[in-house]
């Protein structure tokens, strides 16, 4: 029974790290459609503030409570790649995640709030 | 007056979870209220989570139990959360015991959000029969497997190995989760199956301008079912449990979140009610704490 444990084991892990190499997202692929999107709540002072809630609460322990990253893993949002994104690639970059390089998919969030957090991440100067 | 030993068990796990809020830097995830059903969220890569999953129910012809599963979640990647649990159980006129422990991995294979997401899950047991925290109901699981006495329920050594294939999409607000379980003793018996469905979203979808505690975003409400399929020499809903829980969360300030369900059950082999209670902490980035003490963080 004890070899039915370690192959469990490593079956478990090495299933998962296989299958996770199998696929890879990169930022610059966003679709068409999605590129396009605009924001609804765009210039709106109620939805900064609350994607400056929601900025504290999700994002803040790896960018930063000023958004500037740690300067090594953990990027700044405060470039000029997030600056010329659209509303639509933010929407889709926050929804999808970039698992493969530690950043959660925050799908999990409702959309209105994602829009939220982009109308934060366009105050930022 | 004796105090009834599930909740001294109860309240000491809810200290913990304060002390540790004492200690820690919060963070607040969107977790949906599900008690067995899963999602394909991960938990936050570097956070660790603590959870307690308390279960109330009496079985036919049993006494009144409380189980306590402490939950210790950790993403280890954005794509591959682990966990340990400690499992617990006291049963009125009768004893508190540990039950066992569990570990299990979630991973997903897929980097990208889908219509359908999956979630591979696999899990290794060693608890006792006495173990009733209810986390999956599988095979022939019934009310009866929870009347006998803890000095002989305990005596059966469980070792198991779990699959799961968790499916999971979000949907205009909604998340909806499937999840298809095949469990294995692994010393003799068949292969075990199950199945868990929930469907939740939160009660208001944009977040307020202003710091709220009790007001709709924070609240998530939802309903899952859950059951045995039979097991490999009896692939059937014969002589199976099957139950429905409405759900409730709600997220406090700090990081903190609570739920309920009330769960009713379907079949004559299902407990007729069990009450479920979940209370969950999450701290953000523990490993930071370490490297702050060395002087290495920002």
């Amino acid at each position: 029974m004890r070899r039915q444990v370690i192959l469990f084991g490593l079956l478990s892990l090495g299933l998962g790290t296989a299958m996770a190499a199998a696929t890879q997202l990169h930022f610059d692929h966003v679709p068409v459609k999605d590129h396009g999107r605009q924001s609804p709540v765009a210039g709106r002072p109620d939805a900064t503030a609350a994607g400056e809630l929601l900025y504290r609460y999700h994002c803040a322990q790896c960018h930063q409570a000023d958004a500037r990253g740690d300067g090594e893993k953990k990027p700044s949002l405060r470039t000029e790649r997030v600056r010329s994104a659209t509303d639509g690639d933010l929407e889709w970059f926050l929804r999808q995640g970039d698992l493969r390089h530690g950043m959660p998919s925050w799908s999990s969030l409702p959309q209105a709030q994602r829009w939220e957090i982009i109308a934060y991440l366009r105050s930022l100067r | 007056m004796h105090e009834f030993p599930l909740f001294a068990l109860f309240r000491r796990a809810c200290c913990a979870a304060f002390i540790a809020g004492g200690l820690a830097v919060c963070a607040s995830a969107q977790e949906k209220p599900y008690f067995v059903t899963y999602s394909h969220d991960l938990e936050e890569p570097g956070n660790l989570e603590i959870e307690t999953k308390t279960a109330l129910a009496r079985p036919d012809g049993g006494n009144h139990f409380g189980a306590l599963a402490t939950e210790l979640e950790y993403g280890a990647r954005a794509w591959w959360t682990t966990e340990l649990y400690l499992d617990g159980q006291t049963t009125a006129q009768d004893s508190t015991i540990a039950t066992g422990f569990r570990l299990e991995n979630r991973f997903r294979p897929l980097m990208r959000e889908h219509a359908v997401n999956p979630v591979l899950y696999m899990e290794y047991e060693n608890i006792s029969g006495a173990d009733k925290t209810l986390l999956e109901v599988v095979g022939h699981d019934g009310q009866a497997d929870l009347a006998g006495p803890n000095w002989d329920a305990r005596s059966e050594h469980q070792h198991e190995g779990e699959l799961k294939l968790i499916l999971s999409s979000n949907v205009h607000d909604w998340n909806i989760s499937e999840n298809f379980i095949a469990e294995k003793n692994l010393g003799h018996a068949p292969w075990e199956f199950g199945y868990a469905v929930g469907a939740a979203r939160p009660l208001r979808a944009a977040f307020s301008a202003r710091e709220c505690t009790f007001c709709a975003e924070k609240l998530s409400a939802g309903i899952e079912a859950y059951g045995g399929l039979g097991d490999t020499w009896d692939l059937s809903l014969h002589d199976t449990s099957q139950t429905i829980a409405p759900l409730v969360e709600w997220d406090l300030p700090r990081g903190m979140r609570v739920s309920f369900s009330p769960g009713f059950g379907l079949t004559g082999g299902s407990l007729d009610r069990v009450y479920r209670v979940g209370v969950a902490y999450e701290l953000s980035q523990p490993a930071n704490w370490f490297r702050s003490a060395k002087g290495g963080a920002r």
